[in-house]
This record gives structure tokens, sequence and C-alpha cells, in this order.
């Protein structure tokens, strides 16, 4: 049966890695490159490159990156942020990314899913969903709504309706992050991770707030997620991928334990 | 020189990228003469099986592939390129190269227990080896692959299954014939354990050990 994956996702700006504690505050903390290798090494499933470069020369500081990363890793890795049009995704892919993430400007335009599933194949385009939770009303019976920009624009689009929505137009896989618990490292959003888990038949790839191992362990299980999105976890050496990955198989979770 | 073949079904590069890791000389190419005289070839895919049957034959690489072989050469199919050398894919009601006896299916829809499997079956899985074979020389039982894909090839004769991989059932996801050896996992996605069978491929004589 398929392992669950745990997939380290680092920020770029500009070229350089960084962590947002809820999109604010970014400090430095090294080379892409090194830090997607130094993963691969230690036996990460995948991993998730997020651009938050603002400026306007930021495709081609990002493509040089994708492709200098290409050449040293061999798991599959996605590019998220910023891609606006199938072209955006084209040069990306083109460079060596396996999936590319796309947020905000699938919600401005869904059509983005549709267009680039058709060019592409579904595997390769990855939904990003931000949301966040809001009290049940007509227009989000589920109580998450879709935010955009970051986490700065509320749209009044229901989370669950917009997943499967994703799946129907053609996403092979949604990344879903809780705005609520992203930076906060007290665990991710379990109930909103079961709610869409169960809701679709595309993988879910849980994200935002993993501070312990057993936060892991618990959307795994408990919000049945396909895979888990980490960062500040291993990035500051708390962990390293390998003791989530024992402690997760000792807990029977399957998981890639050889690599 | 290893030939990787150029029909437009993507993923080409990152092929490319793993054998210049391991330090071969390929290159990308749809000239049928480049790939006729090539030492090796390896044949990957991504996409749908109709249009990349279609591009195969419009570009005169599929005889060259039959021609291969015939001849003994060593051939590489890699996840599309695994299943588009049988006979037939249930994906766009394809003919295929024929190269290997049996069809392409797609994944059953269906529940193991109480947990929906889901397709594409995307993500790492293990390999169950069923036939010892010089390519897979060096893998370790509990190493896993990366596979996508919704569709699964099932040769006629067992005697191509190399290897299987659960999936709610056992799947064939490494076949051989005589020379063709073709794995439905990306093994240029696998990590070290892909590039082992890669580098494996690439020092193989074409032959079955027995």
């Amino acid at each position: 049966m398929l392992s669950r994956r745990i997939i380290p996702c680092l920020d770029v700006r500009d070229g350089k890695t960084t962590k947002g504690v809820r999109f604010k505050g970014n400090i430095d903390i090294g080379d892409p490159v090194e830090m997607a290798r130094f993963y691969y090494e230690e036996g990460a499933d995948e991993i998730v490159f997020y651009d938050i470069t603002a400026s306007s020369d930021r495709r081609d500081i990002m493509i040089d990156v994708v492709s200098r990363v290409a050449g040293e890793i061999f798991i599959p890795f996605s590019v998220g942020g910023g891609i606006r049009t199938v072209e955006d995704m084209r040069s990306v892919l083109l460079a060596g990314a396996e999936k590319v993430s796309i947020n905000s400007a699938a919600v401005r335009d869904p059509r983005l899913i549709s267009e680039g599933a058709a060019a592409f194949g579904s595997q390769c385009i990855v939904l990003g969903m931000d949301v966040k939770r809001t009290s049940p009303s007509e227009k989000t019976p589920s109580g998450y709504e879709i935010v955009i920009d970051g986490g700065r624009t509320f749209t009044g689009i229901d989370a669950l309706w917009w997943a499967g929505e994703g799946e129907r137009l053609g996403a092979g896989e949604i990344c879903l992050n809780s705005i609520d618990a992203d930076g906060t490292r007290n665990g991710y959003e379990l109930s909103l991770t079961r709610l869409v888990s169960e809701a679709v038949g595309i993988p879910v790839i849980a994200s935002g707030g993993a501070g312990e191992i057993g936060h892991i362990y618990d959307v795994l299980t408990k919000s049945r997620a396909d895979a888990a999105l980490i960062a500040s976890i291993t990035h500051f050496g708390a962990h390293t991928i390998r003791d989530i990955k024992e402690y997760l198989n000792s807990r029977g979770v399957k998981v890639r334990m050889s690599w | 020189m290893i030939a990787i073949v150029d029909y437009k079904a993507g993923n080409l590069r990152s092929v490319e990228r793993a054998l210049k890791k391991l330090g071969l000389s390929c290159r990308i190419t749809a000239d049928t003469r480049e790939i006729a005289a090539a030492e090796r070839i390896v044949f990957p895919g991504v996409g749908a099986a109709g249009s990349a049957m279609r591009d195969l034959m419009e570009l005169g690489i599929g005889r060259v592939i039959k021609e291969a072989f015939l001849s003994g050469k060593p051939i590489l199919g890699i996840c599309l390129g695994a299943q588009i050398v049988l006979d037939r894919s249930e994906e766009n009601e394809t003919v295929c190269l024929g190269l290997v006896r049996g069809e392409v299916k797609k994944f059953p829809d269906y529940n193991a227990g109480e947990v929906r499997l889901k397709i594409p079956h995307m993500g790492w899985n293990r390999i169950i080896i069923k036939r010892s074979h010089p390519v897979l020389e060096g893998i370790k039982e509990d190493e896993e692959m990366y596979f996508v894909h919704s569709y699964y090839p099932s040769p006629a004769d067992r005697s191509s299954v190399i290897a299987e991989t659960d999936y709610g059932f056992l799947f064939p996801s490494v076949i051989g014939c005589r020379s063709l050896i073709a794995t439905q996992f990306h093994l240029e996605k696998s990590g070290n354990a892909g590039l082992r069978i890669l580098k494996n491929f690439c020092e193989w004589d074409g032959r079955r050990a027995q």
C-alpha cells in the first residue's frame, strides 16, 4: 500500500530559503538547493518550494533555483507561489519540477486548473488552498472559507465546495493549508483536514501547524491526510525526517523507511 | 550512447538529469537513425496512451523500437513507456507496440475496507520481486518507488512479470521480456533505489540471468 508522505516545505524569497510565521517576519535560513539536497538525503518523500518573491524579476530567479534543484535531487518536488498562467506552469515544469501548485490565481480564474490539467496532466496540478475558520453561513456552510493573497483577502467561497470543484476541474492533489494553524506549532487543523480528505477522491496534503511529531501522527491517522507538510519542526533541527518516520512507523503508520 | 526517445511525451529532462548524475552519456532524440544506432534505448513517457502511440507511429519511432527489440538491444520503458509495449491499452482503446503479450487496464474504482483507494495511484509504494533480474540487482525488500498512474500493465504471460506492487490487489509494476525491461514507477524520481535500477540497466547486456 502507499506510504504516507512527509514533505518539507521551503519558502523561497529572492532565491533564498525562509520560514514565515503567520506569513510575517521571515528570516533567512539557507540556500534552497542545499536545503533540498539535505532533505533528499535525509529521506524526504517530496519537497515543496513556495516562492514568495515580490519583485518583478522573480520568475527568472525561481526558474534558476528549480533547474539547479532538479540536477541534485531525484524525488518529486513542486513549486508554488505566483503561478498565474499556463505558460508560468510550463516554464516551472520544463525547469524540472514534477508539479506546480496554484492558489489565488485558481480562485480568480478556475479555468487555470482545467487548462493546466489538459496541458500537462492532472498529476502535475496541485490546488493550494488557504483556509480560515468562520461561522457557518449560507455561503460557507462548512464553516471554512477560502482566503487568498497570502491570507489577506477573504473570498466568501466555501472551502469544502472549492475542494470538490478543484477536483472536478482536474486538480490531481490538494495542499490544504490552515491559516489559523499555520506557524502556531500547536498542531494541524484536524477537523478541516478530515472534512476535505474524506470528501475528495484525490490526495490531500495537510499543511500548517506542525510543532511536534504527535501532530503529524494525528493528521495522518485521525484526519486521514495522505501527506503532511512540515517546515519549522525540521528546519531548525528540533527533529529529523528519520525521527519523524521512525516514530510514525513504530505507531503503525506506513512510511518509506529506506532511502 | 544511450538514446532517450523523444515523442513529445514529457519528462524527458528528468531522465536525462538522472543519467548525467550517474556520469552516463545520453541524448534526447526523435531521430530514427540515431535511435537505431544507440547502444541502448530509454523509453519514458507521461500522458495518454492514445496520443503517445499516434506520435510514435507518425515519427516512425514505433518501428525502430520493434526492430531494436528483435535485435536484442537493451530497452528500458518508464511509466507510460511500460504500458505501450503491450498489445493494447484500455486508455483511449489504443493499439500498442505489442512487444509483450497482454494489455493495459484501468485501476478499478473500489473501497478496500473502510478506506477509499484513490486514483491515480500516486506516491511511494513497495515492489515485490517475483523473478530475479539483473536490472533489479541490489534492490532491497523494503525499498519503495514513486508511482503516478491510473492504468497498469497486465502481461498475458506470468513469466513477463518481474515485480508486483500492492494497491488493494497486486499489479505488475516491473515487466520484462527478452531485452526489454519496463517499470511502471518513475525510477528517475525514486531516489537512490531508482538511480540504482537505472545504473543496472546501463550495465546490462540485455540477457536475463538464470
